[in-house]
C-alpha cells in the first residue's frame, strides 16, 4: 500500500471513529451550554420564538430577587458544612477501619469485619436519589409514622402530642437536607480514603511507630498528609454536589419544585427550574445557569488553590 | 505514654515468627481501648444506614394505617399485595421503560466513548488536543447549565417523551467521562501489539475491534458500572424530557421519575404500602447487583473521582 493511501485512509479511519460521538456531544451538550450564555441576555419565554435582547437586565434582576439570593446563601451554607461533615466523618471511620483494630506487632491493624463495614457504609452510593427521597421523606414524617418522630417520642424525647416538623420546620428542613447528603456520601468517601491509605506502604507506618508516634500523632502526622490528594479531590466533588441539590429540594420540600416552607429550603436550582418551567421566564433561568457555573468553576479553583500543599511522593 | 522503642530487626523477626506476641506495656491497651471505641462507632454508624431501610422494606408488609399510627408498629399482613399493587401502579413500566433505553445508552456510550477515546489516545493528528479538552471539559458544568436550550433542541429534533431522544442525551453526557477514562486507558495498553497487528495486514478499524477493544477490558467494565449507576440513577434529565406532550402521548416515566409520580399519587390516595413497596422494588435489583459486584463497583466508582 503506497504511503500516501495510507494515510489518506488512516484520516478517513480517524474522521470516521470521531464523527458521531463529536455530534452528538455538540448537539447536546456544548450547544446549550453557548445557547444558554446568549438566551441569558434576552427576555426570551421559550413559548414564543420571538425575544428581544435585554443585555445584563436579568443578571441585574437575578441580584434584586430576594428568592434567588436566599438560594444562593443556602447553597453556600450547604457548600460549607456538605464536605465538612461528610469528610470529617469519612476519614474518622477510614481511620477506624484500618488502623482502629489491635495492634500486634506488625504494627497497627484494620478492625475485625472491617470489610463488611465499607459494604454496609457505601451502599447507599448506589440508590438513586429519587429513592433517597422516598425514605427520608418517610423517616422525616411530621408525625408518629415518621421513623425519626417515631423513635424519639418512644425514647420519651419529644412530646407525642408535639412531634417534631423536620422538613415543615424553617430552620430545622435544611439540616435535614444536609444529613441525608451525609448519610449517602459518608461510605463512598470512606473506601475513597480507605483505598488511599492502604496505599501507603507499610513501612511509613513502621518508621512512625519506631520513631515512637503515637495512634493520634500517625494520623494527623502521617496519614492525613498523604491522604491530602483525596481529600481535596472530595471537598471538590462534595461542593459540586452541595451547589445542585435540586433533587432532595424538588422532591422533600413544599412548593412547586420544593423550596420550602417559605423558601427556608430553596436552593439555586431549583429556583431556576420554577422560573424555566412554570414561570416561563426560560432568559431568567438561563441567567441563573450561569451564575451558577460561575460558581462552581471559582469553587474548584478556590479549594484547590486553598488546599495546595506540596505534593507527597511515596 | 509508655513507648516500646524496638530495633527493625526485633520487629521483623516477631512478624516472621507468626502470632501476636503481646506488646508490652500501654501500647496494648491503648488498642484494645481504640479498638472497642472503634467498634462501637462503627457499629453506631452501620446501623444508620440499615435501620431505615429495613424499616421502609418492613412498612410495604403494613396497612396505610398502621405506618400512619406509629413508625414502630409491627408489620401484620406477610403477603405480596402491595408489591403486586405497586406493579400494577407503574412500577413494571418504570422498569421496562428504564431497561428499554439503557439497553440502548449503555452499549452505545461505551462504543461511541471508546472509539473516540482510542483515536484521541492513539493517533496524533492536528487538533487531537483540542478535540480531547472539549470532550473533557464538558464534565465540569453542571447539567443545570444546558437544562433549558437542551430541552427546546430535543423539543426541535421532535424527540421530547421519546426513547431515541433520551437514549442520545444520556450518550452525549456521559461522553465527557467515558473518553477520559478510556483515553487514560488506551494510552497504557503497549504498542508492540498493534504493531504486530498492522504488520499482519489488519486495518485501523479490525485492530480496534478484535485487538485493542478485547485489551481494554478492565477499563470498560470499570468505566461501564459508572455509567450503568449514573444513567439508573439519572433524575433530571429524565425528568425534563421525558413529560407526556399531549394527552394522548403515553407516560414514558424513568424508574426514577416513577417514584416521585408513585409518591405524590400515594399521598393523594392513602395507600403507603404501595409506595413503600415500590421503593423496595426499585431497591432490590440494585442490592442484588451491589452484593454480587461490590468489590468492582467500588473499584469503578472510587476510581473515577481519583482521577
Amino acid at each position: 500500500m503506497s504511503h500516501v493511501a495510507r494515510g489518506r485512509g488512516r484520516a478517513g479511519f480517524i474522521a470516521g471513529f470521531l464523527v458521531l460521538p463529536l455530534a452528538l456531544y455538540l448537539t447536546f451538550v456544548i450547544w446549550p451550554y453557548i445557547q444558554t450564555f446568549g438566551y441569558s441576555f434576552t427576555n426570551w419565554s421559550g413559548q414564543s420564538p420571538t425575544f428581544d435582547f435585554v443585555g445584563w437586565e436579568n443578571y441585574a434582576a437575578l441580584m434584586e430577587d430576594g428568592v434567588f439570593r436566599g438560594a444562593l446563601w443556602h447553597n453556600l451554607l450547604l457548600l460549607v458544612f456538605v464536605p465538612a461533615t461528610t469528610i470529617l466523618l469519612a476519614l474518622f471511620f477510614a481511620f477506624m477501619v484500618n488502623a482502629g483494630g489491635r495492634s500486634g506487632a506488625g504494627g497497627v491493624r484494620g478492625v475485625r469485619g472491617s470489610s463488611f463495614y465499607k459494604i454496609v457504609y457505601f451502599f447507599p452510593q448506589v440508590l438513586s436519589l429519587a429513592i433517597l427521597a422516598v425514605l427520608f421523606g418517610a423517616v422525616y414524617r411530621s408525625d408518629e409514622g415518621g421513623l425519626l418522630n417515631g423513635l424519639l417520642i418512644r425514647l420519651g424525647l419529644v412530646d407525642a402530642g408535639r412531634p417534631v416538623e423536620w422538613l415543615n420546620d424553617p430552620d430545622l428542613v435544611l439540616w435535614c437536607l444536609l444529613l441525608v447528603v451525609v448519610w449517602h456520601g459518608v461510605g463512598f468517601y470512606l473506601v475513597l480514603f480507605s483505598a488511599a491509605m492502604q496505599s501507603v506502604p507499610k513501612d511509613v507506618y513502621e518508621a512512625a511507630l519506631l520513631d515512637g508516634a503515637g495512634r493520634a500523632q500517625t494520623f494527623f502526622r502521617v496519614t492525613l498528609p498523604l491522604l491530602w490528594d483525596s481529600v481535596q479531590t472530595s471537598a471538590v466533588y462534595l461542593g459540586i454536589a452541595a451547589m445542585d441539590m435540586f433533587v432532595l429540594v424538588s422532591t422533600m420540600t413544599s412548593g412547586q419544585f420544593g423550596g420550602g416552607p417559605d423558601h427556608h429550603s430553596e436552593v439555586m436550582a431549583t429556583v431556576l427550574m420554577r422560573n424555566f418551567l412554570y414561570f416561563g421566564k426560560s432568559g431568567y433561568a438561563c441567567a441563573m445557569g450561569v451564575v451558577m457555573l460561575v460558581l462552581t468553576m471559582a469553587l474548584s479553583v478556590v479549594v484547590l488553590r486553598a488546599t495546595r500543599r506540596d505534593r507527597i511522593e511515596f | 505514654m509508655t513507648t516500646v522503642i524496638k530495633a527493625p530487626g526485633e520487629s521483623s523477626a516477631e512478624r516472621a515468627g507468626g502470632g501476636r506476641p503481646a506488646a508490652p506495656g500501654g501500647g496494648r491497651s491503648d488498642g484494645a481501648v481504640l479498638n472497642v471505641f472503634s467498634h462501637g462507632f462503627l457499629a453506631v454508624w452501620a446501623v444508620l444506614i440499615v435501620l431505615p431501610l429495613v424499616w421502609l422494606a418492613l412498612g410495604s408488609f403494613k396497612t396505610d394505617s398502621e405506618i400512619g399510627g406509629s413508625a414502630l408498629s409491627r408489620p401484620t399482613n406477610w403477603n405480596l399485595d402491595a408489591f403486586a399493587r405497586a406493579w400494577d401502579k407503574g412500577i413494571g413500566d418504570y422498569f421496562a421503560h428504564t431497561l428499554i433505553v439503557m439497553s440502548f445508552s449503555v452499549p452505545l456510550t461505551m462504543l461511541l466513548g471508546s472509539m473516540a477515546a482510542y483515536v484521541l489516545a492513539r493517533y496524533p493528528f492536528p487538533g487531537n488536543r483540542v478535540v480531547y479538552f472539549f470532550f473533557v471539559s464538558g464534565a465540569m458544568f453542571p447539567v443545570f447549565l444546558a437544562l433549558v436550550p437542551l430541552f427546546f433542541m430535543v423539543k426541535r429534533l421532535d424527540m421530547l417523551n421519546t426513547y431515541q431522544g433520551l437514549i442520545l442525551v444520556y450518550v452525549a453526557y456521559s461522553m465527557p467521562f467515558t473518553v477520559f477514562f478510556m483515553h487514560s486507558f488506551f494510552r497504557t495498553l503497549p504498542t508492540a501489539v498493534h504493531e504486530a497487528a498492522v504488520l499482519d495486514g489488519a486495518s485501523d478499524t479490525r485492530i480496534f475491534f478484535q485487538v485493542m477493544l478485547p485489551m481494554a477490558k478492565p477499563g470498560l467494565i470499570s468505566v461501564g458500572i459508572f455509567n450503568v449507576l449514573g444513567q439508573w440513577n439519572q433524575y433530571i434529565l429524565p425528568s425534563v424530557l421525558m413529560q407526556p406532550q399531549t394527552g394522548s402521548d403515553p407516560e414514558r416515566y424513568m424508574l426514577t421519575q416513577g417514584l416521585i409520580q408513585l409518591q405524590y399519587q400515594m399521598g393523594y390516595e392513602t395507600d403507603l404500602p404501595v409506595l413503600f413497596a415500590g421503593v423496595t422494588l426499585a431497591m432490590v435489583p440494585m442490592l442484588v447487583v451491589y452484593l454480587s459486584f461490590q468489590r468492582q463497583i467500588q473499584a469503578g466508582l472510587t476510581s473515577g473521582t481519583l482521577k
